[in-house]
C-alpha cells in the first residue's frame, strides 16, 4: 500500500515527538538519579553510624577499643581550627574584595590579580597542603600545630572568600555610591559606610560556605601532619591537634567493621556541623532576597 | 562695584587661597587604602610562593633523577631499594580515575543541566538545585567512606575478579563528586541562552529534543565545555576518595578491576609516614605535586580561555 506524502510526514512527526518525550524522560530520570544517590549516601551512613552516636561518643577521646572511642578531641580541634581560619581569612579576603571592587584602578594589574585569584581557586587542595608543609611546618618552624593548619586552610579558602565577596559587592547598586560621592564622601568612606553594609549579607553567606568547605577538607591537614591519635585537648594555637575529617579518615582506613561504623558516626557529626552552617547561609540569603524585593 | 571691592581687600589678607583642583592628601585614608592593597597582593604572593617552592624542590629532585627517567619511566618504586622514579604509573592511575569519572559524570551532568534549564518547573528547580548544592558540599572523605563500604561491596557482587581496592569504585565516586559542578555550571550556561532562539526554533516546527540538541546546547557550548574542563581538573586533584577506594599500588593496569595509585594518593601515602626533610623521598612529593599543579593549571587556563574566547554574546 502506498502512503500519501501527508501520511508519511505525519508518521515522521510522531516519531520526532516520541523522541522528544523519551529525551525529556531520560533527562529527568538522570537528574533524579543524582538526588537518589544523595539519599542512598545519607541513609547508608545513618544506618551504619547511628548506633554509636551518644553522649559517650561525643565526650570520649579516640581509643583502640571501638566501644570506648569518641570524637571529643577531633570535634574540639575542628572548632579551634575553624575559629582561627575565620580570624585569618575573613579580614584579608573581604579587604581584598573591597580593594579590587571599590578602590583599585581597573587597569592591567587589577586584571592580573583577578585571573590569578581564579587560578588559585582551581589549585588542588593537596598542593596547598604541600606548600603548608614546606612553609609553615618546616620553614617557619610552626611544627604540626593548629597555627600551621589554620594558615594552610586560610590560603586554601581565601580565593573562595574573595570571589564570593566580590560578587556580593557587585550587586550593590551604583546609585548608593553616587549618592555618597555627591555628599562629598571619599572613596574609602563610601566603601566602608555604604557599600560594605549593603553587601554584608552576601559576603556573610559566601564566608560561611567557604568556612564549611574548610571544615571538610582532609588532604591539606594530612599533609601538614595533623595527628590521627590525640588523647588531649589543644590548649593554645601552638599545640598539635586532630580534626573530624582526619579522625574519620583514620577510622575508615582500618580494616575492622566496628571502626567503619565509628567513622560513620563521625561523619554524622561532621555533616551535622556542615548542615547547620549551610542552613544558616541559605537562611540569610533568603531573608535578604525578600528584603531586596 | 565699589561695594564689591571693599570686602575683597579684607579677604585677601586673612583667607588663604584654595585651589579646588588640588585635593588635600588624607594620610589616614592613604594608609588604610595601602593596607587593603597589600591584602590584595597576598594572592599574587601566594602564587609566587607556590611556584617557587614547587620549582625549587623539584629542581633538587631532578639533580638526582634525570627528567627523562621521571617522565617516561614505567616503574614507580621511590621508597624501597632498588628505587625507580618513573611517574607514568601514577599519571596513568590519575588518568584512569579521571576518564572513568568523566564517562560517568559528563553525560549525567549535562542531562541534569538540560533538565534543569529546559524542562524543570520552577518548583522542581527549587528542589533539585539545593540537592546538587548539598552533593557538592559533602566532604571528600565521606565519598571515600561511601566508596569503600558501599560501592565496592556492591560492585564485587556484580563484577567477578574485582579487588577490594580498585579503580572502578574510585572512578564512580569521583564521578558523583564532580557531577554537581558540571550540572550547576552547564545549567548556568544553558540558561544564559536567550529565549528568542528557542522560540525561533519552535516556530519552525522543531521538537523540544531538536531545540535542545541543535540550538540551545550549541549556543551555550563554551560554558558547557568550560564546566567539563573545570570538573576534570577537580577530578585530577581529588585526593581522599581515591586514596581510600583505589588503593596504593602504582601500576599501568589497563582494567578498572585492580588496585592503582594516583598522584594525589602517592602524596598522601608518603606524608603519612615520617619522611625526613631534604631526602629524595621528600623531594618526590614536590616533583609529583608540581606535575599535578601544572596539569590542573593548564586545564583551568584553557577553560577560562574558552569562556572568554568563544562566549557568544546575545543582545
Amino acid at each position: 500500500m502506498k502512503r500519501s506524502p501527508l501520511e508519511l510526514s505525519n508518521t515522521n512527526i510522531q516519531k520526532r515527538h516520541r523522541k522528544a518525550r523519551m529525551f525529556r524522560l531520560l533527562c529527568a530520570g538522570v537528574t533524579w538519579l543524582g538526588a537518589a544517590l544523595l539519599a542512598i549516601l545519607l541513609i547508608q551512613i545513618t544506618l551504619d553510624g547511628i548506633k554509636w552516636l551518644d553522649i559517650q561518643f561525643l565526650t570520649s577521646f579516640p581509643s583502640r577499643f571501638p566501644y570506648k572511642a569518641g570524637v571529643k578531641s577531633a570535634l574540639v580541634g575542628t572548632l579551634w581550627l575553624i575559629t582561627m581560619i575565620a580570624i585569618v581569612s575573613i579580614p584579608i579576603g573581604v579587604a581584598t574584595a573591597l580593594y579590587l571592587e571599590e578602590l583599585s584602578r581597573k587597569g592591567k594589574i587589577a586584571k592580573i590579580v583577578e585571573v590569578n585569584i581564579a587560578n588559585l581557586a582551581g589549585v588542588p587542595s593537596i598542593v596547598y597542603g604541600i606548600i603548608g608543609l614546606a612553609i609553615f611546618v618546616r620553614g617557619l618552624g610552626f611544627e604540626r600545630s593548629l597555627v600551621s593548619g589554620a594558615l594552610t586552610m586560610s590560603l586554601l579558602i581565601l580565593p573562595v572568600i574573595i570571589i564570593a565577596s566580590r560578587e556580593a559587592i557587585k550587586t550593590v547598586p551604583m546609585s548608593i555610591r553616587h549618592a555618597a560621592y555627591a555628599l562629598g564622601a571619599t572613596k574609602l568612606q563610601t566603601a566602608w559606610a555604604h557599600v560594605l553594609p549593603a553587601s554584608f549579607p552576601g559576603i556573610l553567606t559566601g564566608v560561611i560556605l567557604a568556612l564549611s568547605r574548610a571544615i571538610g577538607e582532609t588532604a591539606p591537614l594530612i599533609m601538614i601532619g595533623a595527628l590521627t591519635y590525640v588523647a588531649f585537648l589543644p590548649e593554645g594555637p601552638m599545640d598539635s591537634f586532630t580534626a573530624l575529617p582526619i579522625q574519620i579518615f583514620n577510622w575508615v582506613s582500618r580494616p575492622q567493621q566496628e571502626f567503619h561504623e565509628l567513622a560513620a558516626g563521625g561523619i554524622i557529626v561532621l555533616l551535622a556541623v556542615l548542615l547547620t552552617m549551610n542552613a544558616t547561609a541559605i537562611y540569610i540569603r533568603q531573608k535578604t532576597e525578600k528584603k531586596l524585593q | 562695584m565699589s561695594e564689591a571691592e571693599e570686602p575683597k581687600h579684607l579677604d585677601m589678607q586673612q583667607v588663604e587661597k584654595i585651589d579646588i583642583r588640588k585635593t588635600r592628601v588624607r594620610w589616614g585614608e592613604f594608609l588604610i587604602e595601602s593596607s587593603l592593597g597589600l591584602c590584595a597582593m597576598i594572592s599574587i604572593f601566594t602564587t609566587g610562593v607556590i611556584i617557587f617552592i614547587l620549582a625549587q624542590e623539584s629542581l633538587g629532585f631532578f639533580e638526582a633523577v634525570s627528567p627523562f627517567d621521571f617522565f617516561f619511566g614505567t616503574s614507580w618504586v621511590p621508597l624501597f631499594e632498588p628505587s625507580s622514579y618513573g611517574v607514568l604509573p601514577l599519571l596513568w592511575g590519575t588518568m584512569l580515575i579521571t576518564i572513568g569519572a568523566a564517562v560517568f559524570a559528563i553525560p549525567t551532568g549535562l542531562a541534569s543541566a538540560i533538565y534543569l534549564s529546559e524542562y524543570a518547573s520552577p518548583r522542581m528547580r527549587a528542589i533539585v538545585k539545593p540537592v546538587l548544592e548539598v552533593l557538592a558540599g559533602i566532604p571528600t572523605v565521606v565519598y571515600g567512606y561511601f566508596a569503600l563500604t558501599f560501592v565496592t561491596p556492591l560492585l564485587r557482587e556484580l563484577v567477578p575478579g574485582l579487588q577490594v581496592f580498585n579503580a572502578l569504585s574510585g572512578a564512580i565516586v569521583v564521578g558523583v563528586m564532580i557531577l554537581p559542578t558540571i550540572a550547576t555550571l552547564s545549567d548556568n550556561a544553558l540558561r544564559a541562552v536567550p529565549d528568542s532562539l528557542r522560540q525561533g526554533a519552535y516556530a519552525l516546527g522543531a521538537t523540544s529534543y531538536e531545540v535542545t540538541t541543535r540550538v540551545v546546547v550549541p549556543a551555550g557550548l563554551s560554558g558547557v565545555m568550560a564546566s567539563f574542563l573545570l570538573a576534570i581538573s577537580r577530578a585530577i586533584g581529588e585526593t581522599m576518595a581515591v586514596t581510600l577506594a583505589a588503593g596504593a599500588t602504582p601500576n599501568l593496569s589497563l582494567t578498572f578491576l585492580e588496585s592503582i595509585q594516583t598522584m594525589t594518593a602517592y602524596i598522601v601515602q608518603v606524608s603519612m609516614g615520617d619522611t625526613p626533610a631534604g631526602g629524595i623521598a621528600y623531594q618526590t612529593l614536590f616533583a609529583v605535586a608540581g606535575l599535578l599543579f601544572v596539569i590542573t593549571l593548564i586545564l583551568n587556563i584553557v577553560s577560562q580561555w574558552i569562556l572568554s574566547k568563544f562566549r557568544e554574546v546575545y543582545e
